[in-house]
């Protein structure tokens, strides 16, 4: 008689699914069922106090702080001060200006990262070029009939982005001439180059940004002045390109020497080496470092409060020692730390889509 | 020297003579002297450690040499990286673990090399590139990432990446001693194929049966030393050295 195997029967409904679960990993045994009780408990009494205070019992709606009249979350000081949070002092007429910017960097974003656009290319060069000095005109004015707007009116979310972008995007190129340099075959550029980065890696921030406004014009002639934008950018460029460099190396060395020795026989030169087989590679396995400075340094950017530039946490601490609005330190803190943090989660999706689309099925 | 005069260069492929090798005090390749003739296959065998790689890899400057002279296709190799280019594109080069580039799909792999160094439009490149891998009969997998092929399938990409170069020498690096058992007839049929053109080969390679069937001369190397050289009937049926028998016994025995 032929073999037939029974067909295996379902599992019991009470080893799969969510009771399943809970039963395997939470209510095993007795001690573990009390300990899990426990700490729903707390975890209860929390959470029901949290989202009373910030949903159930807030105040949403208003313009003064005698608005904010029930126990909870008076989010009536956000949004008055909405605007001064997002754009600083920028007037408040011109403010289609930055968002026309943000929606233009947003659009390039979108047209490189999504396979199905086509021209890559043009996207990639507009975006370098034409982007630049688009965004420079309608973020500072002074062309084109549009009123110039200093850049100590800038401020706020509007500030945090264009010193993290400027910052990260320069810093990537300096960081790779860097991390080359360093592994130069010549002693005097990986010198120069290994200090360079030693130094800049070694010092906090916060004294760069400070050196970057208290030295910097010691350099210049008396009677040049430089924007303190400016100086901040410089400052954080310098400082970004160290860790871009040493994230660089990394990807640099996780690439096997069969990849150069293979370039190499080919004939390639060093530089259709790098750009053609190591880059393109190192910069795939780079991309979690490099998204990971790339976020530090977006929080980074709230020490530019030392030099006087108010970025989001600043314009809101700003706004907590209003005497009229004295006593939402909570509601603040909160909204900063919920801006920073969707931004920095959207870029730490991105880099794991991006990981995903890069992968060619080869572990090197 | 012109291109021109490089093209009819007659003279034997390749010419290494009095070349010492050292990794600092380590002396890996001792007084070498080769003679390749033009449309010679050559096989390189010998204990593991004893220089063969680093023999070869001296070609093609992938490693660099301190003392005596290596002439390549009638061009000194001197310490000039255009000199070096001019070199590296009249030898092709494989390696054991083949060193594919990953990002790219098979047919890219292929035209890269004449697009960038030799600049040739790219539709001409990729026509090279096709032609080069239906040579070693994987035409169907040109647009497939090298992640995705078995290791044979790789190694016969990477014979014809090198050969889109249209390379006058071809240099081996134990190409099948990375391939499971079942693979490594496919990429010696096609190294066969290749010698039978009349391509200069070196070979190194513990492949008996391959240097039996293809190879002019087999050279075998200890110590970094070139101990024995023969044609490989004499080589296999009389060697000569005591180390060459012991070395014979070894790999032949089981
Ligand atoms: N970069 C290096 N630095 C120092 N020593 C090296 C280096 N490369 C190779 N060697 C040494 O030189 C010797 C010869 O190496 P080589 O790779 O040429 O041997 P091989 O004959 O190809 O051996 P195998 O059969 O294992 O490939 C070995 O002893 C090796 O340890
Ligand atoms: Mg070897």
């Amino acid at each position: 008689m032929p073999f037939t195997p029974t067909p295996a029967r379902p599992a019991p409904i009470s080893q799969m699914g969510v009771i399943g679960w809970l039963r395997k990993n939470l209510f095993s045994n007795i001690p573990n069922t009390l300990l899990s009780l426990v700490a729903l408990y707390v975890v209860w009494q929390v959470l029901s106090s949290v989202i009373s205070w910030a949903f159930i019992n807030a105040d949403w709606v208003g313009s003064s702080r005698a608005d904010c009249t029930s126990d909870g979350a008076c989010w009536v000081f956000v949004s008055v001060r909405l605007n001064q949070f997002i754009y600083g002092f920028y007037p408040a007429e011109a403010r289609w200006r930055p968002n026309l910017a943000f929606a233009l960097l947003v659009g390039f974003l979108i047209w490189l990262a999504v396979p199905r656009i086509p021209y890559k290319k043009l996207g990639g060069i507009l975006a370098l070029t034409a982007f630049p000095v688009a965004a420079y005109f309608l973020l500072y004015g002074g062309a084109f009939g549009l009123p110039v707007v200093p850049t100590s009116r800038w401020g706020g979310l509007l500030l945090t982005i264009v010193l993290a972008v400027i910052g990260i995007v320069l810093a990537m190129p300096i960081g790779i001439a860097l991390a080359l340099g360093r592994r130069s075959n010549m002693p005097a550029v990986r010198l120069v180059c290994t200090i360079f980065i030693e130094f800049w890696r070694g010092v906090p921030l916060i004294t760069i940004l400070f050196m970057a406004s208290v030295m910097l014009p010691l350099f210049f002639a008396e009677g040049v002045s430089i924007d303190r934008l400016i100086r901040a950018l410089i400052g954080i460029t310098l400082f970004q390109s160290a860790y871009m460099a040493e994230v660089v190396r990394g990807g640099l060395q996780a690439l096997g020497k069969g990849q150069y020795e293979a370039a190499d026989a080919l004939g390639l030169s060093y530089w259709q080496k790098m750009n053609l087989i190591i880059l393109p590679q190192a910069l795939k396995i780079m991309i979690p470092g490099i998204v990971n400075t790339t976020i530090s340094l977006w929080k980074d950017t709230s020490l530019v409060v030392i030099i006087g530039l108010l970025e989001v946490l600043g314009q809101v601490r700003q706004a907590l020692a209003d005497p009229n609005w004295l006593g939402f330190p909570a509601e603040g803190y909160i909204f900063a730390a919920l801006t920073f943090w969707v931004f920095c989660f959207s870029m730490s999706r991105f880099s794991q889509y991006l990981e995903r689309r890069l992968d060619t099925g080869h572990k090197n | 020297m012109t291109t021109n005069e490089k093209t009819e260069y007659n003279g034997p492929a390749i010419e290494i003579k009095g070349m010492n090798k050292w990794y600092g005090d380590f002396h890996v390749l001792k007084d070498i002297n080769l003679e390749v003739a033009r449309g010679e296959r050559i096989v390189i065998c010998g204990p593991s450690g004893s220089g063969k790689s680093t023999l070869i890899r001296c070609i093609n400057r992938l490693e660099e040499h301190q003392e005596g002279d290596i002439i390549v296709d009638g061009m000194p190799l001197i310490n000039d990286l255009k000199k070096i280019n001019a070199i590296r594109k009249e030898v092709g080069m494989v390696f054991q673990h083949f060193n594919l580039f990953p990002h790219l799909t098979v047919l890219e792999n292929c035209s890269l090399a004449p697009i960038w160094v030799k600049k040739m439009p790219k539709k001409e490149a990729e026509a090279i590139g096709m032609k080069f891998l239906e040579r070693v009969k994987i035409p169907e997998q040109a647009h497939k990432y090298p992640g995705q092929l078995s290791g044979g399938q790789q190694q016969r990409v990477a014979i014809a990446r090198s050969l889109c170069m249209s390379p006058r020498i071809m240099l081996f690096d134990e190409p099948t001693s990375a391939l499971d058992p079942e693979m490594i007839s496919e990429v010696l049929d096609v190294m066969v194929e290749l010698a039978q053109e009349g391509m200069t080969m070196l070979c190194v390679t513990h492949e008996m049966g391959f240097a039996k069937k293809v190879a002019d001369r087999v050279i075998f190397m200890d110590g970094g030393e070139i101990v024995e050289q023969n044609e490989p009937n004499e080589f296999f049926n009389n060697p000569q050295e005591e180390r060459t028998r012991l070395f014979l016994s070894q790999i032949l025995g089981h």
